[in-house]
């Protein structure tokens, strides 16, 4: 204001009514600086001693850390078809909250979802307060977008997997299955969960009111997706068994079936199969009975397929050889009170036929020659009373009674295949032990699977063991001449086993088995064949004749899948000379069923 | 000597600005690259899927039981019997 002063204006001193601006500037500059002082006092107040809380409360408001979904693994056979595969498929969910404020549009949505509207009204009034809530999972893609497009507001999708099986019931208790959450539930789906299940990654999104994605701000975390699985089935031998004791079992009247197919050489298996199955892919309309794999959870007792066993034993004792003689006349034989019976008398006849003819009294008669203690040595030595390491889950161990317990008359049934109990896959392993030359091998589902053998015989006793097997598979009365297969020699031993019932065993109830080897002269397949209660009223129950020639259907098939090359042929085609291959088998001559038309007359 | 200082103010000053800057474009570019990033990894996602759907289709057309069923109904194929079967010695 000074200026307008009119300068003559000198009724006061103009210089004393100046106001001081220098006090005026300090003022001034002191209240900003008290206020800056203020505000960085309150910056650091903010950004430094709360800030932690504060970004907290912040990114609460909008940022979510939420999974990023991984697919499981899947599942190849030998040659790399696909057994098991995820396939993504979405599933929709509400927040409850959100969806009853527009309650106007849940019947809406109920009739997308062909459900009830009263029943989703209800569910949802169950769940108000809660964020999230499931209206339908797994659905496939389209239909749960066509749901999505009504645009109902907190109605929202999210992608999870559903496993498929191709093959169906002929590989479903192999593989076992996931439940809706995508994690092995059974079978190797469960002894490889961890293998095959990825780890969901983690990453940090902004979301907006309506819980909808706005923008991915940055991974937290990789998703590690499942690795795949590449077993040892060949899924065509799979079928080919699944088909063949399927047919069998019904043929027969049969209550269940099981095969196993096993490469002697490296313990692979090559097709296990149960009937009855289930189809994996609607778990819903199947029984606990039908889920349960009974190659490896269900024990038998092996009746005569316990015999070669028992001669090994004989043979290790030194006490025999395959030529000694011994009298099973008259055909019974009375240890301690309890009878011992055969189907036949068989007369005097050497170590080799008893496993020909499958002589009870002979294996009898050989076991009271040895100790309990060597019997169940060697038992135990090819793999029985003990879980074969596979890793399947639920696989029993069999049972082997104590070998302290056995008086002579359980010497000679356990000779004979009863008072223990062994399982499918137990019998293949033993059985693949005498086919490779004495080598045990631990069964194993995965291809290529590192898996050194143990030795449990010599070469030369499982040799004569093979050479005894061989004479089984002939013309009567050895017991399996429709386990022959054209062109291949074929070692294996029957057995019959009356089923173990409440009480003591069943008068008209079996087990009937067959465990064979092809190509005898240079082993490729062991399969092990059980078909329980077979028969019913008259009809067959002998090893022999209900289980071989399963045996000898799947065999024939997976040979040529194989490719094995015939070791048996009794005449090659024009030019060749019309000579056996390699050495003559020692089975009879009737024996392979090969009447064979002359060269060229082919029909 | 101050025309030195304001010199120096004026350089720090708009180093600041040009950090500052700097800061907000590679930010950006930050942004973009992963939403590029987001955008093929949804891609190859829909790619796998694709691909498993394509091999889980392949598997039911090619599946044992059909085909055994289309040889044998449709197209009478018969798995020839052991007697007419020939073995030719190479």
């Amino acid at each position: 204001m000074t200026p307008r002063h009119p300068p003559e204006s000198t009724s006061r001193p103009p210089r004393r009514r100046r106001p001081d601006t220098r006090k005026r500037l300090a003022l001034v500059l002191g209240v900003l600086a008290i206020a800056a002082v203020g505000l960085i006092a309150r910056a650091v107040d903010l950004q430094v001693v709360h800030q932690a809380f504060l970004q907290q409360q912040g990114d609460a408001r909008f940022l979510r850390e939420v999974e990023i979904p991984v697919s499981r693994g899947a599942i190849y056979d030998r040659n790399g078809v696909p057994l098991a595969v995820s396939t993504p498929m979405l599933s929709l969910w509400a927040n409850p909250d959100e969806l009853l404020q527009h309650a106007e549009r849940i019947p809406e949505l109920a009739q997308a979802l062909g459900a009830n509207t009263v029943d989703l009204t209800r569910k949802l009034e169950q769940r108000n307060g809660r964020e999230f809530v499931y209206l339908r999972r797994l659905m496939p893609p389209e239909a749960a977008k066509g749901v999505l497009a009504l645009e109902i507001p907190g109605v929202n999708v999210q992608r999870e997997y559903k496993r498929y099986y191709p093959d169906g019931a002929a590989m479903a208790h192999v593989l076992g299955f996931t439940n809706i959450d995508d994690r092995g539930q059974e079978g190797l789906e469960l002894a490889y969960d961890g293998w095959l299940a990825g780890k969901p990654g983690l990453k940090r999104v902004i979301r907006d009111r309506l819980g909808r994605v706005v923008e991915n701000v940055e991974q937290i975390r990789a998703p590690v997706p499942g690795h795949d699985l590449t077993l040892s089935i060949d899924s065509r031998i799979q079928y080919l068994a699944y088909s063949s004791l399927s047919a069998a079992v019904l043929k027969n009247h049969a209550a269940s079936g099981s095969m196993v197919i096993m490469d002697p050489r490296n313990g692979e298996i090559l097709a296990m199969v149960n009937v009855p199955s289930y189809n994996p892919n609607d778990l819903d309309s199947s029984t606990p009975a039908q889920r349960r794999n009974r190659a490896v959870t269900d024990v038998t007792e092996p009746g005569s397929t316990m015999k070669p066993f028992t001669v090994t034993t004989a043979l290790e004792s030194g006490k025999w050889t395959p030529t000694t003689m011994l009298d099973t006349n008259p055909g019974t034989f009375t240890i301690d009170g309890h009878l011992v019976r055969d189907d036949n008398n068989n007369g005097r006849i050497d170590v080799s036929h008893v496993i020909t003819y499958s002589s009870n009294v002979g294996a009898s008669k050989i076991s009271l020659s040895l100790t309990a203690q060597q019997m169940d040595k060697v038992l135990h030595q090819f793999g029985f009373g003990a879980s074969t390491g596979s890793g399947f889950p639920g696989e029993v161990g069999g049972y082997i009674p104590p070998p302290r317990t056995w008086g002579d008359f359980v010497k000679a049934t356990i000779s004979f295949g009863y008072g223990l109990n062994v399982t499918a896959l137990q019998l293949a392993q033993a059985y693949s032990a005498i086919a490779d030359g004495g080598v045990r091998h631990s069964p194993t589902f995965i291809k290529g699977d590192d898996n050194p053998g143990v030795r449990v015989e010599s070469t030369y006793i499982a040799g004569e063991m093979m050479a005894m097997l061989r004479t089984v598979v002939g013309a009567p009365p050895a017991t399996a001449p429709q386990a022959a297969i054209a062109d291949y020699s074929v070692a294996g031993k029957t057995g019959t086993a009356h089923l173990a019932v409440a009480g003591g065993y069943s008068r008209d109830r079996y087990a009937a088995l067959f465990c064979g080897i092809v190509p005898a002269s240079d082993p490729r397949l062991v399969g092990v064949v059980i078909i329980r209660d077979a028969g019913g009223r008259g009809g067959e129950y002998f090893g022999g004749k209900v289980s071989a020639p399963v045996f000898r259907e799947v065999m024939t098939g997976a040979l040529r899948l194989l490719d094995v090359p015939p070791d048996n042929v009794q005449q090659w085609y024009a030019g060749g000379p019309v000579q056996p291959a390699v050495a003559p088998p020692p089975q009879p001559a009737g024996a392979v069923p090969v009447a064979r038309s002359t060269p060229g007359a082919v029909p | 000597m101050r025309v030195v200082g304001i010199l120096a103010v004026g350089v720090l000053l708009l180093a600041v600005i040009a950090s500052g800057i700097a800061v907000v474009w590679a930010r950006h570019q930050d942004r973009a690259a992963f939403v590029a990033l987001s955008k093929l990894q949804n891609q190859r996602d829909a790619l796998n899927v694709e691909f498993g759907r394509l091999e889980l289709e392949q598997a039911t057309w090619a599946s044992p039981s059909r085909i055994e069923q289309i040889a044998r109904g449709q197209l009478g194929m018969i798995s020839p019997p052991a007697a007419s079967v020939e073995m030719i010695r190479e």
